[in-house]
């Protein structure tokens, strides 16, 4: 399968093929005469004197992989590193509070947590269940709290209290979901067992039952304007629209896939519902027309929040990512990264924090960086010599009669460039390799030593080391060994340093540790290569057979002096890899 | 086919400089150059090339000045001959047939009437055997004279000019070959050697390359291979010669050379450092590092102010005394090869080729000197033999020249090609190529060919690059992709395109940028450039292609090519079908970008022919045999400053562009006609130079307005006017007049602002008037004041005596009509420049 790859194969994934393009600072040095039409005597004394300058070793710059720094990667990056709370079981339900403190339920195995904005300890746990607790959420006023579980009966709180005030049985499976309609005095719930219904709160009583899913319903939402409107979302693929004043739905949208969450927008002209990998805008006003279907994650998405006021929207998946849509183009604008699948995604008002809940049982609460937090990290920046210091006298406009003094232009010459100017090799790989430049910007000791290759001294440079220095050696040769930007120049250099060292292998424990590390990363690295070529290969065969032959039109003249009439032209249309 | 006899293949520009050591003159106003079969003169001041000494019919392989005379210079060459020459006059005053090849020359103040050659003398000429030979130069009035005054004083000497050198005022002369130095006492009429051991580790490491005579001390400098200088003392016992050794080249020195006072010794050598060691004082040196390329030749004017480098890179560096490099004579660079083709330049008219290693150089042909050079590889270079560099492999420009692309390759044995295909903007402010985009390794095998889109109207640029590796790739400038401010549109990669595995050799793009032909091997493939489809093939089995090329203008539906099996073909892109079809063995095929015509350069039977053709006509144009020896794979179409009107068919096709061809030995010849070289010949009778100046643009602007001057004094109407400010006399006097018994600036500006404004006088009455006062000299004071009255402005001129007198009481009469007089013939003078 491999041997087929090379002749379609114009769409290389991999990275060791890519050509880097970089964009050169638009610095003009390296021409050595301005002009040409200035008088020839200056043109000459100008290339004499340019001629004289070291040239500084060059830095490639490399184009920026990831994502680019966006008002909204600014605003989603500026939170505090998480608190990590561990719960009992996974994390199924998180509602913030709708009023002030804002303190959010956290609904994990039998119990329902309230924590408050800022405690890492819970503020009241309610462990009245029997089973598997499910869908604890907040009324209106902060006062109330309701809760589905696995033993089908609903619960309602206090959220001072402790004890049940009311248990609605009648449902025959377990409750997945629960809500309080606008009007507060209601209580929608929705159950495994196909049905849901709604409650009235003062009398414990059951006041219409609506069976039209054939599915299990693990997701609804009430209408904040309307105290009579709901919307569930069912196993069964479709999501629907009930009036409590009618018997039956409403509306009916078939989203395709089991439905895991919905959200209706302040405005409740527009539902967004969960499902499989896709998330799905329905605008209701257009009787539940699909607006946009989006696509993003590569596992089911579980959950579903607004952000920003409604600017936007935020998802979470079992892919471990949550993902952050601009509501109005419903382009993904920010990405966040979690240690394990998440189910349940909470966001206080204001995006004051997000909170996370995962399947291991972890909650994870970010905060907002507050005002002066964010600007202390600004003002350690600012401690560097302000800007005015190196502009001191040089944008002083000269006068009408001044007489302009040039002065020759010092050139300004890194720390490497002047021990590579002296040819000081040895030195100048260690400045290269120097703890801040290794880590930061490996991209100028691959220049170093890139400029050390170039010049034959490489092994010069290389040789003579002590353990200390050879430690970090072979140390950013394992962190940047297989960078595909570094690998050509890296692998060169790995193999002199094995020459060079070959003969004192085994005598040093902490040399023998890296040099193993090393074969470890290489052989890893092989297997990755052989992966990679084979799903190329795969991809090879699939372009081919999609894409159909087209035949070049062919004189029979040409044709005659062409190669041969059995061996017709079969060109190939290569693909385009911009 | 006819023999053209009017066109001639003549060389043009760009010969070697740094052949020989540059030669200064007592005055350190000019250097001589040996530069081919002719000797340069250069002035240090300006760098331009003052004129040439013309006369060898060989390569010149030595200049001196003549020692008994500081305005001649003896020069020798590979014909056989010395000739003296008036170099500031550029007249050959004599020649002295020596009959055998000359390889050097060398002469001393002591010796009158003598110089010394190397020439082999025996009579199988063996190359390897010379001989320094004293010749006494007959004094005879002849302008051809034979010397037959041989006589021979060393054997064995080594070909190389500056491992021979007289010391001390001529009392000795030394000469280093291999491992010996042998030193020659007049006085004594005996020879010494001295011999150094062969370093058998490094095999001949301690060899000979130069010497160096101190001008007061009995001390002589030797350069050797391994890097080390030796200075040598007490040469002139056989037994107690000493010597010391002094160490810091890293290989062999090249040049050795000690100041005139001999003060400082300098040396030179492949890394391109002049080192200045003190005399008596070694460890005390000083650096002029990055020269630019290996040092070949040391010269320090008489004077001792200016030190000249010649360098391999055929330049000659200015450097002052205190060193500092001041100026630089460069003459096109010329490697082994051209690695580049040879280019044209669309803005600068320039022909543009690689030069120093990692640059292109700019090179303009009209006016014979190089122009600059644009860093393409911007690293340092490290001037040391044995390494891989950076060298610029291909380059192309677009049509309108906003645009040049340059690849650039390392090739190092057991590793990948290094590539960076690097693509330049002109910046309209700083006149000059500012990088856009660098791609590094754009392919994954070396680039044989690239080419940008010949389209004038379309709005994208577009490139196109084929490689060893199989593929050819389109890239595109995209100015939309990146719509932030601060960064500029770049180039990216368009399209990708194969033909089965071949590899891709050639590419063209057709006239309108609509087409692009790719010849892959023996298949020649057509693409659209808007589609990227392959629209046809052609082929031409069984060899592949070597030359593709797409007609122009009226025949740009013609695309031709040349296979390997001798073939040129040319194909209807219309019909799809082979044209036509020769045998012939087409070393370079290329299109005139400005007509139909196209050149094929043809090997036949170890010289090349020319022809040139349109696709559309069976009868070639024109054809020459035997243009040059050996082959012919680099020669460009440059478009002409000025048309000829030749009306004669044979040489239509120069009228406007010039074809430009480099041969195997790497000479730039052109081809003329009669009528441009009897154009030229009139231009350069035209243009007389004043020798006592260097020619400056200064000069030139003023010279040229001298000499159209001379003409209207010819024509008779102004036969009477005065001469030019250099020439009068009054003005001479004024300016010689010394400043202290001068009056006051401010007290002379009025009068001289005064002296400027243009008088309604005829000029015949001027002249009288002069005349008139050119008596008066002699008369008294008075009376000439009367005369001054008579003339036509009388209200000035006592007005100006009268403010003369009041501003100045102090002045002396005599000097008050110096004044006067020179007021009088400033006027005149200024009102000529006018009116010119």
């Amino acid at each position: 399968m491999i041997s087929a790859t090379s002749d379609t194969a114009r769409f290389l994934p991999s990275a060791w093929m890519l050509s880097s393009i970089s964009i050169s600072s638009s610095s003009n040095f390296h021409v050595t005469a301005p002009s040409v039409f200035v008088v020839q005597t200056k043109s000459i004394s100008v290339t004499s004197t340019e001629m004289a300058s070291f040239k500084p070793t060059k830095i490639q710059v490399y184009p920026k992989l990831g994502e680019k720094v966006t008002q909204d990667t600014l605003y989603w990056k500026n939170y505090k590193a998480p608190v990590q709370i561990k719960e009992f079981g996974a994390i199924t339900n998180i509602d913030f509070s709708p009023v002030a403190p804002h303190n959010f339920a956290v609904t994990a195995f039998t119990r329902v947590h309230i924590y408050g904005p800022f405690s890492q300890e819970p503020v009241k746990t309610f462990t009245r269940f029997k089973d598997t607790a499910y869908s604890g959420r907040f009324r209106s006023d902060g006062q109330l709290l309701v809760a589905g579980c696995e033993d089908s009966v609903v619960r309602l709180f206090d959220v001072s209290g402790k004890v049940a005030l009311r248990m609605f049985k009648g449902h025959t499976k377990a409750v997945h979901v629960t809500d309080f309609t606008s009007d507060s005095y209601q209580i929608l719930t929705g159950s495994d067992d196909y049905t849901c219904r709604l409650w009235d709160i003062p009398n414990a009583t059951e006041l219409n039952t609506y069976q039209e899913h054939t599915d299990y319903i693990r997701c609804g939402v009430t209408s904040k304007l309307n105290r009579d409107l709901f919307i569930t979302g069912s196993y069964d693929h479709t999501l629907k629209m009930f009036d409590a004043r009618l018997d039956k739905s409403v509306m009916t949208m078939d989203h395709g896939h089991p439905v895991e969450n919905l959200l209706l927008y302040p405005s409740e002209g527009l539902l967004v519902s969960a499902g499989g990998r896709y998330v799905k805008v329905w605008d209701l006003l257009k009787g539940g027309q699909p607006l946009v279907s989006m696509k993003n994650h590569h596992k089911t998405v579980t959950c579903l929040s607004l952000g920003s006021n409604g600017q936007r929207l935020l998802s979470a998946s079992l892919d471990r990512h949550v993902k952050v849509y601009n509501t109005t183009n419903y382009k993904v604008v920010h990405n966040f990264d979690y240690a394990a699948s998440i189910l349940s995604l909470g966001l206080a008002p204001d995006d004051e924090s997000i909170v996370v809940g995962m399947t291991n049982g972890i909650l994870s609460v970010k905060h907002r960086k507050s005002p002066e937090e964010s600007k202390e990290t600004s003002g350690q920046q600012r401690r560097k010599p302000s800007y005015r210091v190196f502009v001191k006298g040089k944008n002083y406009v000269p006068k009408q009669d001044d007489y302009l003094v040039s002065k020759p232009v010092k050139q300004h010459l890194a720390k490497y460039d002047k021990q590579l100017k002296r040819f000081n090799v040895s030195k100048a790989l260690d400045t290269a390799l120097e703890t801040w430049l290794r880590r930061r910007k490996p991209e100028i000791t691959v220049a170093v030593i890139k400029e050390l290759d170039r010049r034959g001294t490489l092994k010069n440079a290389l040789a003579g080391r002590d353990e200390q220095s050879l430690f970090h050696l072979l140390n950013f040769l394992i962190g940047n060994l297989v960078d595909p930007r570094f690998a050509p120049v890296l692998v060169t250099t790995a193999e002199m340093i094995l020459d060079i060292y070959r003969s004192v292998i085994g005598q040093s424990p902490v040399v023998d540790r890296q040099l193993l590390r090393l074969q470890d990363l290489l052989e890893r690295e092989i297997d990755y290569q052989k992966d990679l070529l084979e799903v190329l290969g795969m991809l090879d065969t699939m372009f081919a057979s999609s894409i159909p032959r087209k035949e070049v039109p062919c004189s029979g003249i040409s044709r005659s002096n062409g190669l041969g009439q059995g061996e017709a032209s079969t060109s190939r249309p290569q693909l385009q890899a911009t | 086919m006819v023999e053209h006899g009017d066109i001639r293949v003549v060389h043009r520009g760009g010969s070697k400089i740094n052949f020989r050591e540059p030669v200064i003159t007592n005055d350190s106003k000019f250097l001589l150059c040996a530069s081919g079969e002719c000797v340069k003169v250069f002035s240090t001041s300006t760098e331009e090339c003052v004129h040439d000494l013309r006369g060898h019919t060989d390569l010149v392989t030595g200049v001196i000045i003549k020692p008994s005379n500081h305005l001649q210079a003896y020069s020798c060459s590979a014909d056989g001959t010395v000739r003296l020459w008036d170099f500031t006059d550029g007249i050959l005053i004599k020649t002295y047939v020596i009959g055998h090849p000359i390889y050097s020359i060398h002469a001393s103040a002591s010796h009158e009437g003598v110089v010394f050659v190397v020439t082999s003398m025996h009579a199988d000429k063996r190359p390897d055997l010379l001989q320094l030979v004293a010749v006494h130069l007959p004094r005879s009035g002849d302008q051809m004279v034979e010397a037959r005054e041989l006589s021979a004083v060393l054997s064995d000497v080594s070909s190389n000019p500056l491992a021979i050198v007289f010391g001390r005022g001529g009392e000795y002369i030394a000469s280093a070959k291999g491992l010996k130095l042998e030193v020659y006492l007049f006085r004594k009429q005996k020879a010494y050697s001295f011999f150094l051991k062969e370093d058998n580790k490094k095999g001949r490491r301690n060899t000979f390359t130069c010497v160096a005579c101190h001008p007061k001390d009995d001390c002589i400098a030797t350069g050797h291979e391994d890097g080390k200088i030796r200075l040598w003392r007490n040469f002139n016992q056989k037994k107690e010669y000493t010597y010391s050794t002094l160490h810091w080249h890293h290989s062999a020195v090249s040049s050795l050379c000690f100041t005139p006072e001999g003060t400082n010794l300098l040396s030179g050598g492949i890394e391109s450092v002049l080192v200045q060691w003190r005399y008596n004082q070694e460890d005390q040196r000083e650096f002029l590092p990055r020269l630019g390329a290996a040092i070949t030749h040391i010269t320090v004017s008489p004077d001792g102010s200016l030190f000249f480098t010649s360098h391999s890179d055929n330049k000659i560096t200015i450097i002052q005394s205190c060193l500092k490099v001041s100026a630089a004579i460069q003459g096109l660079v010329k490697g082994e090869s051209v690695t580049t083709d040879l280019m044209m330049d669309p803005r600068s008219k320039s022909l543009v080729l690689n030069g120093k290693p990692g640059h292109l150089q700019f090179y303009s042909l009209q006016r014979d000197k190089l122009l600059y050079n644009l860093d393409v590889v911007q690293q340092e270079y490290i001037h040391e033999s044995g390494l891989q560099q950076f060298e610029v492999v291909k380059a192309a420009f677009d049509t309108s020249g906003n645009w040049l692309a340059t690849v650039e390759e390392r090739k190092q044995k057991g590793a990948e090609v290094e590539l960076n295909l690097k693509l330049w903007e002109f910046d309209e402010q700083t006149q000059s190529f500012v990088l856009n985009t660098t791609i590094s390794a754009p392919h994954e095998a070396q680039i044989t060919g690239m080419c940008f889109c010949h389209s004038t109207d379309n709005q994208t640029t577009m490139l196109v690059s084929t490689s060893k590796d199989g593929h050819f790739k389109a890239w595109q400038l995209d100015a939309q992709a990146h719509t932030e401010a601060d960064e500029r549109p770049s180039w990216s990669c368009d399209f990708v395109g194969a033909y089965h595995s071949l590899v891709p050799e050639c590419c063209c793009f057709s006239a309108d940028g609509s087409l692009l032909a790719v010849s892959f091997q023996e298949v020649v493939t057509v693409w659209s450039t808007a589609s990227w489809e392959l629209l046809t093939t052609l082929s031409q089995p069984p060899k592949a292609i070597r030359n593709l090329c797409f007609g122009r203008l009226s025949c740009s539906k013609y695309l031709l090519g040349t296979t390997g099996n001798n073939l040129l073909c040319c194909w209807n892109l219309l019909t799809c079908s082979l044209e036509w079809s020769t045998s012939m063995d087409v070393s370079l095929l290329l299109a005139d970008p400005i007509s139909e015509n196209m050149a094929a350069f043809c090997r036949q039977a170890g010289s090349t022919d020319l022809f040139v053709f349109k696709p559309s006509e069976p009868r070639p144009l024109f054809s020459q045999k035997a243009v040059c020896p050996g082959k012919v794979t680099r020669a460009i179409f440059t478009p002409r400053e000025e048309m000829l009107e030749s009306c004669e068919e044979s040489s239509q096709w120069l009228n406007r562009s010039q074809l430009y061809f480099l041969t195997q030995h790497m000479d730039l010849m052109t081809f003329t006609t009669k009528v441009e070289e009897d154009r030229l010949m009139a231009s350069s009778k035209q243009l007389v130079i004043d020798d006592t100046v260097a020619m400056t643009p200064f000069y030139l602007l003023l010279g040229k307005h001298r000499q159209q001057d001379s003409g209207d004094a010819q024509s008779g109407i102004s036969a009477e006017r005065t001469p030019l400010p250099q020439g009068s006399v009054a003005i001479k006097e004024l300016l010689q007049t010394p400043a202290h018994v001068l009056p006051s600036t401010s007290f002379l500006c009025s009068m001289f602002v005064q002296s400027l404004l243009i008088s309604v006088t005829d000029p015949r009455e001027e002249n009288k008037a002069t005349e008139e006062e050119m008596e008066s000299e002699k008369e008294e004071e008075d009376s000439e004041e009367e005369m001054e009255s008579g003339t036509t402005r009388p209200e000035q001129a006592p007005l100006g005596r009268h403010a003369a007198e009041s501003a100045a009481p102090a002045l002396t009469k005599a000097q008050v009509r110096e004044l006067r007089r020179v007021k009088k013939l400033d006027r005149s003078w200024f009102a000529g420049l006018l009116d010119s």
